[in-house]
Parts: C-alpha cells; sequence; structure tokens
C-alpha cells in the first residue's frame, strides 16, 4: 500500500480502537491499545507530511470522487497540523497514564476510548476536504470531549461541562447554518468545488449571512475573547490528561478550521471585502491584554494557565488579522509552538497536583526544593511563553512583531510586549512560590515526581528548546501553508 | 414579494430565535437542553427545505419522471438528527450528575468550585 492509501488510517486506526478499548478490561490493555493506534497515527502522518510538502494528497473515499463522494486532501497546512496533534497524543497518553489511574480508577476502557474517538475526531477534521465531514467530525470530538471533562472528579467538573457542552452545541449549529447557506447556494460541499463556485455569488446577502454564521461558531469553538467563557472552567476541572491534550491540541484545530473556510473556501478577496481583519485585529489584542490580566489574579494555577491560553489564542487571532503571508506563517508556527509549551506547563501543574494533591499556589511554596526536575521544567517552559530568546515561543513572537512592524502596525507590537510582561508576572508569581518561598511548616515533604510523569514533561521541555534553535520544520512548513492558502502557490 | 411561499423559511426563523433565547435567557438545565433542541431542529428544517423542489418526485429512479428532488439535505440532516439525540443525551446525564452534586440543576445559581477540590 502506498502513503496515499494509509492516510485515511492516521483517522481511522483510532477510531476502529475506540469500541475496541472500551471492551477491554483492567487498566493496561484498554491505554495499550490507545497508545499504539495514537502512535500508529503520528508515524503515518510522518510519511504523510513529506509527500503533503510536494503536491496536495486526495484520497476519495470508496473510490467516489468528490463531489459526489469525501474525500481527505491533505496539503502543507493541514498536514502539519494533523502531524502535531498526533505526536502531541503520542506523548499526552505515556504521560497520562499514572494520572489517570489516580483520577479515573474504574472503567479506563471508556476513558481511553472516548480519548481515542476525542484523537480521532480532532483528526478527522484536520483531513477532511468536505466541509459537512468537518461539522461530523467535530461532533465527534466534542461530544467526546464534554464526557471526558465531566471525569474530572471534582464537584464543578459535571456543571463545567454542561457550560461547556451548550457552548459548544451552539457554535456547531452556528457552523452548520453557515455551511447549509453556502450548500443552499453552490449545490456542493467539497471545500475546493466550494472556492470555485462561490466567487460568483459572492456578493448576495446569503453569502455574507453565512460567513458570519461561520465566523462566530469557530469563534466559539477557538474560545476567541468574547465567546471564551466556557474555556477556564472546562480545563480547570478536567481530569489531568485530558486538560494536557485538550489545551495543546483542541483550540489549534479549531484555528485550523477557522483558516481554511476563510482563506481557502472564501477565498481572499471575499474576504477583504468584509470586516474580518479588523474584527480580528481588535478581539486579540483584547483577548491577550484582559485574558493575560485575569490570568494574574487566578489563584488555581490550572485555571491561571487556561486564562493564559485564552490570551494565547487572542496571539493567533492578531497573526490572523494582518491578512499577509507573514502574518499567517507566524500564526501557523505560533500553534504548533504553543501547543508544546502549554503542554509542558499544564503537566508540570499537573504533575505538582499528583504529587501535592492540589493546584493552588500556596500547595506551590517551598516545592523547588522538593520537585527540583518537576519546577525547573515549569520555569523553562514559562520562560518559553514569555518569549525568552531559545525557546519556541521567542520565535513565534519574532514572527508575529516582524509581521506587525511589516503591516506598519506599532499599536500591535507594543500589545504583544505587553502580554509578553503580563506572562512574566503570570509564570512568575508560580515560581516565586515554589523557588523563593519556604514550604509552609507541618506539611509532609513532597516527593519527587514518579519517571512515567518526568520523562514525557522534559521530552516537551527540550522540544521547546530544540524547535526554538531549529526552527527549519517549523518556519519552512508554515510558510508554505500560509503562503498556499492566500493563493501565492498551489 | 412572495410571503406565503416562504413560509417554511419563516418558520425556521421563529424557531430558531425561540430556541436561542431560551438557550441565553433560561437557567433551569432542562429548559436550555429543550432550547437546544428548539435551536437545531430549526436548521434541520433549512436543509430539508433546501432539498424540496417543487414539482419534482421523490428521489427514486421511475420511467416517465425526470425531475427528482435532492435527497442530499436529507442524508445530511439524519446525520445531524443522530448528533443532537446525542447531545441531548450527554446533556441530560450531565444535568442528573450536577442535581447529585449541587442539588438543583439552576445553572445561573451555581458556581464553579474554585478550588477544584474532590466532592466528598
Amino acid at each position: 500500500m502506498s502513503v496515499l492509501e494509509w492516510m485515511p488510517f492516521s483517522v481511522l486506526l483510532p477510531l476502529i480502537a475506540a469500541p475496541v478499548c472500551a471492551l477491554l478490561p483492567g487498566r493496561l490493555l484498554p491505554w495499550l491499545l490507545a497508545l499504539i493506534s495514537v502512535t500508529a497515527s503520528a508515524v503515518i502522518m510522518a510519511f504523510v507530511l513529506p509527500q503533503a510538502l510536494v503536491e496536495p494528497m486526495r484520497y476519495f473515499f470508496g473510490n467516489w470522487p468528490p463531489p459526489i463522494g469525501i474525500e481527505y486532501r491533505v496539503d502543507a497546512v493541514n498536514g502539519f497540523i494533523g502531524l502535531l496533534i498526533a505526536l502531541m497524543g503520542a506523548v499526552i497518553l505515556p504521560w497520562g497514564r499514572l494520572s489517570v489511574n489516580r483520577e479515573v480508577p474504574e472503567r479506563q476502557g471508556l476513558f481511553y476510548a472516548l480519548f481515542l474517538l476525542a484523537f480521532s475526531g480532532l483528526m478527522g477534521i484536520t483531513l477532511t476536504g468536505d466541509a459537512f465531514n468537518v461539522f461530523v467530525f467535530l461532533e465527534i470530538s466534542s461530544l467526546s470531549t464534554y464526557v471526558l471533562v465531566a471525569q474530572g472528579g471534582s464537584r464543578a467538573a459535571p456543571l463545567s461541562a454542561f457550560r461547556y457542552l451548550v457552548m459548544g452545541t451552539l457554535g456547531a449549529t452556528f457552523y452548520l447554518i453557515g455551511i447549509g447557506l453556502i450548500y443552499i447556494l453552490t449545490g456542493t460541499l467539497n471545500m475546493v468545488d466550494l472556492a470555485e463556485r462561490l466567487p460568483a455569488v459572492a456578493d448576495s446577502r446569503a453569502v455574507q449571512a453565512a460567513f458570519a454564521f461561520i465566523i462566530v461558531g469557530i469563534g466559539l469553538k477557538l474560545a476567541l475573547f468574547p465567546l471564551h467563557r466556557w474555556l477556564p472552567g472546562a480545563y480547570a476541572n478536567a481530569p489531568s490528561a485530558v486538560t494536557v491534550f485538550l489545551a495543546s491540541t483542541a483550540t489549534k484545530v479549531a484555528i485550523y478550521v477557522l483558516l481554511r473556510l476563510v482563506f481557502t473556501v472564501f477565498g481572499l478577496e471575499f474576504v477583504t471585502s468584509m470586516p474580518f481583519a479588523e474584527v480580528f485585529f481588535v478581539l486579540g489584542i483584547i483577548g491577550i491584554l484582559f485574558a493575560s490580566t485575569w490570568a494574574i489574579e487566578q489563584d488555581n494555577t490550572k485555571r491561571l494557565l487556561a486564562y493564559s491560553s485564552v490570551a494565547q489564542v487572542g496571539y493567533m487571532a492578531l497573526a490572523i488579522s494582518f491578512v499577509s503571508i507573514a502574518g499567517i506563517s507566524a500564526g501557523l508556527v505560533h500553534m504548533f509552538n504553543h501547543a508544546l509549551m502549554k503542554a509542558a506547563l499544564f503537566m508540570c501543574v499537573c504533575t505538582v497536583i499528583y504529587q501535592a494533591g492540589s493546584p493552588h499556589i500556596s500547595a506551590f511554596r517551598g516545592l523547588g526544593r522538593q520537585m527540583p526536575l518537576t519546577m525547573l521544567a515549569f520555569v523553562l517552559a514559562g520562560l518559553s511563553i514569555i518569549g525568552v530568546p531559545l525557546t519556541v515561543g521567542f520565535v513565534s513572537k519574532w514572527l508575529l512583531i516582524e509581521a506587525a512592524i511589516a503591516e506598519g502596525s506599532w499599536f500591535a507590537v507594543v500589545v504583544v510586549l505587553v502580554g509578553s510582561l503580563l506572562a512574566v508576572i503570570y509564570i512568575g508569581k508560580v515560581a516565586e512560590a515554589a523557588w523563593l518561598r519556604p514550604a509552609p511548616e507541618g506539611r509532609e515533604p513532597v516527593r519527587e515526581a514518579p519517571l512515567g510523569l518526568l520523562v514525557p514533561m522534559w521530552v516537551l521541555v527540550i522540544a521547546n528548546f530544540y524547535f526554538g534553535i531549529d526552527t527549519r520544520l517549523t518556519v519552512d512548513v508554515a510558510r508554505r501553508g500560509a503562503e498556499m492558502l492566500l493563493g501565492a502557490s498551489p | 414579494m412572495d410571503w406565503l411561499g416562504h413560509l417554511n423559511y419563516w418558520v425556521v426563523i421563529f424557531l430558531m430565535m425561540t430556541g436561542f433565547y431560551a438557550v441565553i435567557a433560561r437557567g433551569n438545565m432542562i429548559k436550555i437542553i429543550i432550547g437546544l433542541n428548539i435551536f437545531q431542529t430549526s436548521v434541520f428544517i433549512l436543509f430539508i427545505s433546501a432539498g424540496k423542489i417543487i414539482g419534482a418526485s421523490s428521489p427514486v429512479l421511475e420511467e416517465g419522471v425526470d425531475l427528482y428532488s435532492n435527497p442530499l439535505p436529507h442524508v445530511l440532516i439524519l446525520t445531524a438528527i443522530v448528533v443532537g439525540v446525542a447531545t441531548t443525551a450527554v446533556g441530560l446525564a450531565l444535568a442528573v450528575r450536577v442535581r447529585e452534586n449541587y442539588g438543583s440543576i439552576q445553572d445561573d445559581q451555581l458556581t464553579e468550585d474554585e478550588d477544584g477540590e474532590p466532592s466528598p
């Protein structure tokens, strides 16, 4: 079989493995099956990406060519995102085993089945070339995510999951309305076909309404500021492994869908005729400033990092709002980099919860001496989110500032710098408690985390530095992707 | 303008706004789920309306018929209905869990536990 024929299996393998996983007894087998299928998915994507860079790979399901059948279409953009998601899954599962044993002690077969469904949903959204198929996979991943969030064990977990469900369903239904309107106008759901047929009807009010519905629907999914209300609760109350996985993949996929629909389907000409760039510029900037400030106010470190995620979505929205090759490639690079740094940070915090039992900053006091490897990882990943040179965060911010200067937007440059300073405060708050405060008296000494938690965490921390120094993969692929989205290259 | 000819679209808009209002304005979780259902149903009608072609037969191959309705929206909506049912089921299950934990399903009166401690 050729790489092309293997490509759909990066979605299908976890999807097929999920029901099997639900039937497996005990703790080891479901985890092992989940790990194998997610790793296989990552390996397939690693073979797919180099070919997709040469020319888009198209797989027709049931050998029905589009527009009749559904196709998977992988090019530089979604090959890149797909590889990122699969790799994050393959790093997070080994880390998650211990924390899942602690937090979801029973019926782990079902837990890993849901994890696989959420994973294959995200992969499906990324690879498909059909606008309605995106909706189906969006709901597969969302529904399993709601249930995963509700497994969090705290009193509020079902409540957070319910609020996420309401917002998520509204978002998906808004998206469905938008797709319905453009289907009525063009009679096709294939993205490439839509791109060909939409310009002829671009002047109509219906297309503009469809665009607005789709943007708001995806905006809810990606937690763009004012639509982010569900995110802090869902991240703070979900089980640790789920939080790490969601924080590093779910919003990235939503941003990919946004880029794909806005630039490939609706096209540059239509987008510039709508107030898209202005809205994203303003929301991005407000998001960066407000969410970073809220992050500083938080006492629960999981919530603190969740607000920081909202701020990072603001950076990506700001990067996209420049509607230039430099801007969009900065956004794509930041998606990759943010996945690395936020996963590492959440792993550190959740490791502290595992060892010390509380996510509060007061529990971090004195941990620098007691859990030096974990807290060192936190500081290094924190430096990355602040944007210190040699880390991936620096690469992101450098590209973003470069794009802003090219557009002559000095205001955006100032906002990015202020955002970094705010990140210094909220990361510094935790680091200061860990390294400079003495441990509270009377507390049992907390021991360093077991290797099962430390190794994946440090793999990500090292990746934060590796991709900060060797930017060939990320920056080059992202630039190719941005050129493709803006139609500068086929 | 042909007001009556667009009757189904008026119904869609009316249901959409009713459902959306219920989701935003109601605090009771069951009412929120009912609102979500009405909202989703309006979208189903929007899709199915688009499949109807006036004077066309049902899309089954038959001699002497050359105008068929479009079956694709129905297929899409079958999928969407399944999604809607699943969402309702998960939503109701979560509402049961919330009631077990808080003793109430008034969403607007509950606060997410700030400390995230395990429930007793």
